[in-house]
């Protein structure tokens, strides 16, 4: 074996994505690691939006003016479908890392999905009518 | 159970030396019931004499035959065709993941057999030693000294090319590796510790639970890392591993 082979090979990242083939475990790792990122991004952004607050009230307003498209809305939603799924999700995983209920990870994963899509219909739901 | 043949044809990964990787089709009549060792093994008896893949036993005890059947890390002495395809239909096969190619179906599993020494994993074993299923008593006899038998694991490597973390970590132990680790527990010594709890053991785990998915000798080595991850906690905050 030589010794590039047994590096580690990082170039084969995008292969965590790859959920052909795979079983539910792995749909949810990847989806806890995409909304992970997802958040991550959101996170900094939000920060920076923040930051415009030290700008005085007109930057920050005109943001807000911004807030209320209806793209950036679903964006909102979108975050919050992700936080829903990302936070339910790391208590599954929490669990199950402690030797919790592990024969029962897939049922696990249907109640979280289930709470998170249910949350984030009623959020969608209560945020267009706002 | 039909007896009448079906029309197969299967994709079969072919990578020699440094060439390019390819897949080579082969349409062949097999009988639904056959496994699909079996129609590799008449592929390089009757068409293609250059084609490497490994077997020994054909019953689902030496660990040699893994390959992905259609995508799915199996043993493919006991993967019947009629699981995996239908008549006129097709059958990809690759080489496990994860692993170096030596040539075709084959890999080099030489660091899965290495550190499976490395945590002192022992495939023949006395009766009352193997770590039992979750939820299950280890069996008590009273002669049990005299009673050995083989370990669960067959070190097939299924697990560790299912396995999302290996894919990019190759320093990582790996969930047969792990679940071997369990064979002594974490008191039996330090350096077993060290490699479990370090940074290529029992952390770089992410639960995609996909080794336990794969494994075909019911090790569920998802669960036994969990387990580990107990024994390490406890070892940390009491002194003990259990
Ligand atoms: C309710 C709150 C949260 C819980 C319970 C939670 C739980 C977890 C757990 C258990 C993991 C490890 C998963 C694994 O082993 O693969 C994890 C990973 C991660 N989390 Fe969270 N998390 C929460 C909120 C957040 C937030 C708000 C962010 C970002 C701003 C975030 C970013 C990440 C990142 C980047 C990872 C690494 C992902 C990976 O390695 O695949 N988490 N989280
Ligand atoms: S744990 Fe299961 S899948 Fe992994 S090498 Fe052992 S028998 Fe094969
Ligand atoms: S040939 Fe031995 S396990 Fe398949």
């Amino acid at each position: 074996m030589s010794e590039r082979e047994n590096k580690p090979n990082t170039s084969n990242w995008f292969m965590w994505f790859d959920v052909r083939h795979r079983d539910i475990g792995d749909w949810a790792f990847v989806l806890h690691r995409l909304t992970a990122l997802g958040l991550v991004l959101y996170l900094g952004m939000h920060l920076i939006v923040l930051g415009t607050l030290t700008l005085g009230p007109e930057a920050f307003n005109s943001f807000i003016e911004l807030a209320h498209n209806p793209l950036f809305i679903f964006g909102e939603l979108l975050v919050v479908a992700a936080a829903l799924y990302h936070g339910l999700n790391g208590l599954r995983v929490g669990l199950t890392s402690f030797g919790v209920a592990i024969p029962y990870q897939k049922q696990l994963w249907y109640v979280v999905m289930a709470i998170a899509v249910i949350g984030s219909i009623i959020f969608a739901i209560s945020m267009f009518t706002a | 159970m039909s007896t009448s043949k079906w029309d197969v044809t299967f994709l079969v990964y072919r990578k020699k030396g440094q060439g390019t990787p390819h897949y080579d089709e082969f349409t062949i009549k097999v009988n639904p019931d056959e496994y699909v060792l079996d129609a590799i093994e008449r592929i390089w008896a009757y068409q293609d004499r250059s084609l490497v893949f490994a077997h020994a036993c054909h019953h689902s005890t030496c660990g040699a035959c893994g390959m992905r059947v259609n995508g799915v890390e199996k043993l493919t002495c006991i993967t019947l065709i009629r699981d995996v395809t239908a008549d006129g239909g097709k059958v990809k096969v690759d080489p496990l993941r994860n692993f170096p190619i030596i040539s075709d179906l084959t890999v080099d599993m030489g660091v899965l057999y290495t550190r499976m020494d490395e945590v002192g994993h022992r495939p023949v074993l006395p009766l009352s030693e193997e770590p039992a299923e979750p939820g299950v008593k280890p069996v008590k006899i009273a002669a049990e000294g005299d009673i050995i038998r083989l370990a669960d694991c067959i070190e097939c490597g299924l697990c560790i090319s299912a396995c999302p973390i290996a894919n990019t970590t190759s320093g990582y132990l790996g969930p047969a590796v792990l679940a071997g680790a369990l064979q002594h527990g974490l008191d039996s010594d330090q350096h077993l510790f060290s490699l479990v709890e370090g940074e290529n053991g029992v952390w770089r785990c992410h639960s995609a639970f996909e080794c336990t998915e794969v494994c075909p000798s019911y090790v569920e080595p998802a669960g036994k890392i969990m387990e580990l991850r107990k024994q390490v906690i406890w070892k940390r905050i009491f002194g003990i591993a259990k």
